[in-house]
């Protein structure tokens, strides 16, 4: 299918200032969306409050508001901009064959999270309905599907997907029942209706749970707890798919976490491709990735899923999709060379994955699926020193501000590579001569740290583990002892240790130079 | 293990040995796919061939009984970057390498596969010699030379199975590989899915059958009789069979006219037929085309074909060094499907007759799983004639 010709502008809703949590990734996405669209000549019109932006350089849009991203400001710019269209001649209100440009699109996937919110509040109050705007790449039913956490879950559960098992219970009784169904420590109890589901919490063992449910049970005012099995520690994978209007879908990248689940993505070391999965298992999450888009209805464009895998069986648990481009997508479009926000945009006002040029080989469709003869590492890059209040432990709510990203033809090059791009003064895993601060004792770079350091470095998610990990080859700690505290596969862990013997072999071999 | 891989050309690349201490020669061709190691090795497709894997690090799930395609590795040798020295998977009962040296197969890693694979792809596919004997490399250059090439080579013959059998009689090896769904399944290695009654009787010719096709075929009702790649037309129909299958296989479809002549009168008696890569060749030629070789083959998994029936692209997992030419194909047969990176017939369905062939793999393993539903359609025609 050719391009839309109903339509005659498209309004993008950019993502704002940059925080914790949504960086210039957004920047990247609707830079390349306004210049997709413009390219195709469509009217471009942008709204973003972050005057420091790309997208926000006259030459991208036709027409560019800085004005905060609320629903109001965005209510009012459509409403101008329709008079806008009036005034040009453009035939908004006829009703029109589909052949005449006389439409005004609102295009709300490539401004991450505040773009889609902005966008959802005024399909809520009727704004775009009543204004005749239509959504486009996807539509706020699909959005609606993806973004809520229980709708989601039953749908999953529908198309015949792996969910995590959960109950409710309202008495201690039921509590117990539920446990014993799920039959598996941790348990995470999370109190219904609680202010910031205090009361809740995670519990690793029989004696544990039954005081949280106990509090928990007392603390809800209906007296209602949800008992989840808890993943942690687990795998976790992620997966970027492109669909477009024919249904054609493609896997772009697949991602795999260093860190296990328990610490959000964004502050996790992701490596791309999958290191550990055979393709049998791989297929399996590529074939549910698919049914995941289909299900939630993502018309066009991208979209990524996230999955956690049981190390111990291989159970694979669908844990949350992102119905748009996401911080992960600028990753996995540099990764590959595949322009995800460029394509999604030209998917969103119609065209086919195979009408669509690969901008890398020139000659070949888009509709294709990235392979790649090299390894991608994103490290974090965390600024704890600038917020001494903050709590460097890393959970699931996102810390870092910042990240690095390498490329190697093997996954210790890309590491190293990509440690050394943080700019924190390292360069590498160490054996740069270079001391390590732990809190206010200082150690040589080749000094052997204390044990109990070590241990308590590794067992709880922090910026600095990724080091830990070599203190604690180097302090003898086995390969086997090292997962148990943190989980991390063991390839990746070997990878690490053979980095270590390595510097070993440097340092063992350099000359002694007289002090 | 100091070893060394040398082309035809004189290129010698210098690495370290895995899997057997030995001397391999074969025609060296590159796989674009990143998981699937275990598959491509077992796959006989590979005979005669040398397999470089352009994903860097190979090796890092390890093998397990449950990702063979057939009862061996068919590879002359796997040239590698980098070898995982540690296996990580749930499923895994071995290692690359000791898998490797069982079966007698060198190996060499520390390889710039990079540099490798653009040399095969500008001088077009060349033969090489694998070696962990400290031999000269200029000696192992002359042997690469003196090898000869894949063109006209019969290793049908070799991989096919010697005598016919029923697939799988007792249901014990066909059901699709799932997933443990909770944590107390107890042996998470036997998840599987059941399977539909065995209620249509079909002929596969095997040519070097990957077994996955034959656990598809099973998955999808079918009871398969498995026949050895020479049996003539008329003792095949003896089975009375509802269709008939052809397989994939290696070498060089030109070189086989026996079997051409007898999939040339299963034709003629207008009986429903499916056929894969070299099974799709075959036919090909039965309806009078030519075979050519392609400069540098087709193997992966993320290879775009286009359905021109539906408008529908799939994403297929291919491998083959040979592609039929539609020049000389008659009117009755259709070129339905294209690849999209270089145009090259990748399916054929003849008008008047309940015949379809694809040169890519619709059984995957490794690869997407886009194109299973083919077998379905293989059904859908048999049925379809009541």
């Amino acid at each position: 299918m050719p391009k839309r010709t109903d339509i005659h502008s498209v309004l993008i809703i950019g993502a704002g200032p940059i925080i914790i949590g949504q960086a210039c990734e957004f920047d990247y996405s609707g830079t390349q969306a306004c210049k997709a669209l413009r390219e195709e000549g469509y009217r471009v019109i942008l709204v973003n409050s972050n005057p420091a932006t790309i997208m926000t350089d006259p030459e991208f849009a036709d027409r560019t508001y800085i004005e905060p991203i609320t629903p109001l400001a965005v209510e009012k710019i459509l409403v101008r901009e329709l008079e806008e269209m009036r005034r040009m001649g453009v035939p908004v209100d006829a009703p029109g064959d589909g052949s005449t440009p006389g439409k005004l699109v609102l295009l709300p996937t490539l401004g991450g999270q505040t773009a889609l919110n902005t966008a959802m509040a005024l399909h809520r109050t009727g704004v775009l309905q009543r204004l005749g705007v239509e959504m486009i790449g996807a539509k706020a039913d699909a959005i609606q599907r993806g973004e809520d956490r229980e709708t989601f879950k039953q749908l999953m559960i529908q198309i015949g997907l792996d969910v995590p098992i959960s109950g409710t219970a309202h008495t201690f009784e039921e509590a117990r029942g539920v446990a014993e169904r799920i039959g598996r420590y941790p348990l995470i109890i999370r109190p219904g209706f609680t202010l910031g589901g205090t009361g809740g919490g995670i519990a690793y063992n029989r004696d544990e749970f039954e005081e949280i449910a106990r509090r928990g049970l007392d603390l809800s005012p209906v007296s209602e707890i949800l008992i989840e099995e808890s993943l942690l520690g687990w795998k976790e994978y992620e997966m970027e798919v492109m669909r477009d209007v024919a249904d054609n879908c493609v896997i772009i990248c697949s991602i795999e976490n260093f860190d296990p689940m328990g610490v959000h993505t964004g502050d996790s070391i992701t490596v791309a491709p999958i290191q550990t999965l055979t393709d049998k298992e791989f297929q399996i999450m590529r074939d549910a990735s698919f049914a995941v888009i289909r299900a939630v209805g993502v018309e066009t464009g991208g979209s990524n899923i996230q999955f956690s895998v049981n190390p111990e069986n291989g159970r694979m648990i669908v844990i949350e999709m992102n119905p748009r481009v996401s911080r992960s997508s600028a990753l996995a479009s540099k990764a590959t060379g595949f322009p995800i926000a460029k394509i999604a945009a030209k998917l969103a006002v119609g065209y086919r994955l195979d009408e669509i040029r690969n901008d890398i080989t020139r000659e070949t469709p888009a509709s294709f699926e990235p392979t790649i003869d090299y390894v991608v590492t994103k490290i974090p890059r965390f600024a704890f020193e600038k917020f001494p209040q903050a709590d460097p432990t890393l959970t699931t709510q996102m810390k870092s501000v910042g990240e690095a990203m390498a490329i190697g033809r093997t996954f210790k090059e890309s590491l190293q590579k990509c440690l050394r791009s943080l700019e924190i003064g390292r360069s590498g895993l160490g054996g740069d001569g270079k001391p390590w601060r732990v809190g206010t004792d200082v150690y040589g770079d080749r000094e052997i740290l204390p044990n109990d350091i070590i241990s308590r470095k590794l067992s709880v998610p922090n910026a600095e583990r990724i080091f830990f990990i070599r203190h604690a080859f180097r302090a003898g700690f086995s390969a086997d002892q090292i997962f148990h505290l943190t989980k991390i596969d063991p390839w990746f862990l070997d990878q690490i240790r053979e980095l270590v013997e390595f510097e070993e072999e440097l340092a063992a071999s350099a000359p002694t130079i007289a002090a | 293990m100091k070893a060394i891989l040398a082309l035809e050309d004189g290129t010698v690349f210098h690495g370290t040995g895995f899997g057997a201490a030995a001397t391999a020669a074969g025609e060296v061709c590159f796989n674009t796919s990143i998981t699937g190691y275990q598959e491509i090795l077992t796959d006989p497709s590979y005979k005669g061939q040398i397999v470089t894997m352009t994903y860097p690090l190979i090796g890092n799930y390890g093998i397990n009984r449950q990702d063979s395609e057939s009862w061996r590795p068919h590879v002359s040798g796997l040239v590698i970057r980098e070898l995982a020295s540690v296996v990580s998977s749930w499923r895994a009962e071995q290692n690359l390498s000791s898998y490797l040296q069982e079966y007698g197969i060198p190996g060499i890693q520390g390889i710039d596969t990079r540099a490798l694979t653009r040399r095969l792809r500008v001088r077009g596919s060349l033969v090489g010699v694998i070696s962990t004997a400290a031999i000269d490399p200029s000696q192992a250059v002359e042997q690469a030379k003196a090898w000869g090439g894949m063109a006209g080579r019969d290793y049908v013959s070799e991989v096919t199975h010697q005598n016919a059998f029923v697939w799988d009689e007792h249901d014990l090896e066909s059901a699709e590989f799932g997933l443990a769904r909770d944590h107390q399944t107890p042996n998470p290695r036997h998840v599987r899915h059941p399977l539909p009654t065995a209620d249509i009787p079909i002929v596969a010719y095997d040519f070097g059958m990957k077994y996955n096709i034959l656990r598809r075929l099973r998955q999808k009702g079918f009871r398969v009789q498995v026949v050895p790649a020479h049996t003539p037309a008329a003792e095949a129909l003896k089975y009375k069979p509802a269709g008939i299958f052809l397989s994939n296989g290696p070498g060089d479809p030109g070189a086989l006219p026996g079997i051409v002549r007898e999939v040339r009168s299963l034709v003629d008696t207008g009986i429903p037929i499916f056929g894969i890569c070299l099974g799709h060749q075959l036919l090909g030629q039965a309806f009078g085309a030519k075979t050519f070789k392609l400069k540098f083959g087709h193997r992966g998994g993320n290879q775009p074909v286009k359905d021109y029936e539906t408008g529908r692209v799939e994403i297929t997992a291919q491998n083959h060094g040979f592609a039929v030419d539609p020049d000389q194909l008659p009117p009755e047969v259709s070129v339905n499907r294209r690849n999209l990176n270089d145009q090259t017939v990748e399916g054929l369905r003849h008008r008047t007759k309940p015949i379809f062939c694809v040169q890519y793999h619709p059984e995957a393993a490794p690869g997407p799983h886009d194109s299973t539903p083919l077998f379905d359609e293989f059904r859908t025609l048999i049925e379809g004639r009541g």
